[in-house]
């Protein structure tokens, strides 16, 4: 074989057609070439026809007038602003939807996850039973299951159903108590930021000093004391300025506090118990990927069950757990477009509105695929940095 | 496979372009043999599917007008259901050749969205309705301050909603849903307070609720909502055939002709009622429009006049129960107006 190969080698450099290398570069230059032409194709194709067609082209409607209102922003928006800002609200609202929702989903997933793995029969069953169900269920009924089954039938507005600290629950959402930050309150902040830091540095010096002189140092309870018992400090120096804003019954709705929209929870708790079923899995193959000699090992060197797990199976089942893991979150994101069947304002519904208002359609979709696009790369991007932090480091 | 893929890569250019270019709408019409005709996806008297999935309403019954105008046949007509925020991606792409959907004539729909408005078949404006059960007391539109409303997104009921109460210096949290009936859903259930959209949507609406009696559509009309047929931009030809089709209808109920007199008035003595069922020697008026001479005829055999249609879908003879009003011709101190036919 090696020999023959080394033959048929011999007469392509003299031919330059026949040369591997050559052929190579040219097709590649070729395949190159038709992309980019197809593309400006394609590009000089739609703006040839919009234009035929007599639609108006061109990004320039972000800075016009929306003129519509949106229920929920995380900034300040009213409809005397710009489309280009009521998109930037749908795309927040993406984010924070998503954000909050891999959160939840990522620990609903692993409890879930070790669960399928307990030796008690009763919580193994139910993990597995709520892994099966939402996994083979479309995530669109998932929603609506929230939306339509649970959160539509709740009493109305006057009916209110009263939770413990004034908040209140209803078909028009969850209401709490709003938070009012007085004078002084910054201090509050100050010390909860410098509660966090120290936390850390009690951490960092306690790992250091058990390394060198093997004495371990309650670090869970030094850091929770510091977190929460600065702030409260600070709190009471600068005089209680925090006051809250309650809900009420007025003419229609409650109003005051904050709202948590019906629309907002079930999207959040839908994708949540959607994903977290695949996380589970995801979790669960982690474990299982972690050679049993390990836990026996360290089972022989006299940890207990707690540290074994802590300290030997997880870290070593997370290299196995992420890269699935990241697709988790991007299908999460991604999903979180099925909003706009229950109407919670994110980009999809958004865009789509400003499409249409605008009648730019390929503008609206190319925003579109533009934001998702970039969103994507970007947990992607973060995924791969936590990755190659968890990777196997070899000396 | 260097060849193969630019084989394939010039065929599909040449489709393209192709299509880029197609030819004028009615010959495209002709040789598919039926009209595409983009509808609501379900507004009772409008265009909604009954109980036989026959497309019924107004609009339905236009887009049969110009299949009679065209074809002389009223049933070569095939509908497309379309959202609110599809219909004018569907008739600018050339997925419908009519949108007939209560659809808004607003400038911008004429100018930047490449549409052209033919006429107003039904003289709207926009209104709310309240569940009187739930919030008795409430008789104007002047106290919504602070209520949820259910708006279709994507529409001019959605602009004017937010313009309305801002300029009443008001508050409202915006309930948006894409779809009509994603809408009623919303407001049977009770999660908005107040529904709004067009008039006369609202009345088809209440019909379809769980318990029609308990609602009533508040007194205040704060837009106006001229409701037409549209057709896309640069085909002068087809935007005269829907245009006149139009005002042959109301040009037949002006005349008298109905769908029950339309082969007696062929005989009429009348020289308007001749000219306009193309009864006149050597007539050229409905040539010159591109349809045969006796359109007028199959338009009204087809659906009757405009009166007739309005009747039918949304007036005395349907559930609705909506009065002419405004919508009456001229003659009659409404604003439905045809030029004369000749």
């Amino acid at each position: 074989m090696a020999s023959q190969e080394i033959l048929r080698e011999e007469p392509s450099r003299g031919s330059f057609i026949n040369d591997p290398k050559i052929r190579g570069i040219f097709f590649q230059a070729v395949v190159v070439i038709v992309l980019v032409a197809l593309v400006w194709w394609i590009a000089q194709n739609v703006i040839a026809n919009l234009t035929r067609l007599r639609i108006a082209s061109g990004f320039g409607f972000l800075n016009s007038r929306a003129g519509f209102d949106i229920s929920e922003s995380a900034i300040a928006y009213s409809s005397d602003s710009t489309y280009g800002r009521a998109i930037l609200v749908g795309f927040l609202n993406t984010v924070i939807v998503a954000v909050v929702g891999i959160i939840t989903a990522t620990l609903i997933g692993f409890i879930i996850g070790i669960g399928r793995l307990s030796h008690n029969w009763l919580i193994r069953k139910i993990c597995t039973v709520y892994v099966e169900v939402f996994r083979n269920i479309p995530p669109l009924l998932v929603i609506f299951f929230w939306y339509s089954g649970v959160l539509a039938v709740l009493p109305p507005p006057r009916e209110s159903i009263n939770l413990p600290f004034s908040s209140f629950l209803n078909q028009r959402g969850f209401y709490f108590p709003r938070a009012v930050w007085g004078d002084g309150s910054w201090l509050i902040l100050v010390a909860l930021l410098l509660g966090i830091a120290m936390a850390w540095f009690v951490a960092r010096k306690a790992r250091q000093r058990q390394m060198a002189t093997g004495q371990q140092f309650p670090v869970f309870w030094t850091s929770t004391a510091l977190i929460i018992g600065l702030p409260l400090l600070a709190y009471a120096l600068s005089g209680f300025p925090l006051s809250f804003d309650y809900p009420k019954q007025s003419t229609f709705n409650l109003t005051g506090g904050f709202q948590v929209r019906p629309e907002f929870l079930s999207l959040y708790l839908a994708l949540s118990c959607y994903t977290a079923a695949f996380i589970a899995e995801i979790v669960r193959a982690g474990i299982r990927g972690v050679s049993k000699g390990q836990t026996e090992a360290a089972a022989a060197l006299g940890l207990r069950a707690g540290p074994i797990l802590r300290l030997v199976v997880i870290p070593q089942a997370m290299r196995i757990v992420i890269p699935p893991l990241t697709s988790q979150y991007l299908n999460l994101t991604k999903n979180s477009s099925l909003a706009i069947a229950i109407g919670y304002p994110d980009l999809t519904a958004i865009a789509g509105t400003v499409l249409n208002q605008t009648g730019q359609a390929v503008e609206g979709v190319v925003i579109m695929m533009a934001v998702y696009l970039a969103l994507s790369l970007l947990t992607s991007a973060i995924m791969n940095v936590v990755n190659s932090k968890m990777a196997l480091v070899e000396r | 496979m260097k060849h193969i893929a630019i084989g394939i890569l010039g065929a599909a250019a040449l489709g393209l372009v192709a299509s880029a270019a197609s030819a004028a709408t009615l010959d495209d019409v002709k040789a598919k043999g039926f009209i595409q005709c983009g509808v609501s996806t379900g507004l009772a008297g409008f265009s909604a599917p009954d109980d036989k999935g026959d497309w019924q309403g107004i609009d339905a019954d236009f887009c049969r007008a110009v299949a009679a105008a065209v074809f002389g046949d009223g049933t070569k007509v095939k509908f497309t259901p379309l959202s609110a925020k599809e219909r004018f991606t569907a008739l600018q792409s050339g997925e419908v050749d009519i949108l007939s959907r209560n659809t808004t004539w607003t400038i911008n729909r004429d100018t930047a969205l490449g549409l052209n408005f033919v006429g107003v078949t039904y003289y709207d404006g926009q209104g709310f309705m309240i569940n009187a059960k739930k919030l008795p007391g409430v008789n104007s539109a002047l106290q919504l301050s602070g209520a949820a409303v259910c708006v279709q997104s994507g529409t001019t009921t959605e602009l004017n909603l937010a313009d309305y109460f801002k300029s009443n210096k008001m508050e409202y949290n915006p309930v948006v849903f894409e779809k009509l009936e994603e809408v009623n859903a919303a407001y049977d259930a009770g999660r908005c307070d107040v529904y709004t959209t067009d008039q006369s949507g609202l009345y088809g609406i209440r019909l379809t609720l769980g318990s029609p009696a308990d609602h009533v559509v508040l007194p205040e009309i704060i837009s106006k909502e001229p409701l037409g047929p549209a057709v896309r931009q640069g085909d002068d030809q087809w935007y005269h055939i829907v245009k006149w089709t139009y005002f042959a209808l109301l040009q037949a109920e002006e005349l008298g002709i109905t769908k029950a007199n339309v082969d007696e008035m062929k005989t009429s003595d009348n020289p308007e009622i001749k000219r306009v069922l193309g009864q006149e020697a050597d007539t050229k008026i409905g040539t010159d429009l591109g349809v045969s001479n006796d359109w007028v005829v199959n338009i009204v055999k087809a659906v009757g006049n405009y009166g007739e249609m309005f009747e039918r879908n949304v007036g005395s003879g349907s559930p609705l129960k909506i009065a002419r009003g405004i919508n009456a011709l001229w003659t009659k101190g409404g604003l439905q107006y045809a030029p004369p036919i000749r």
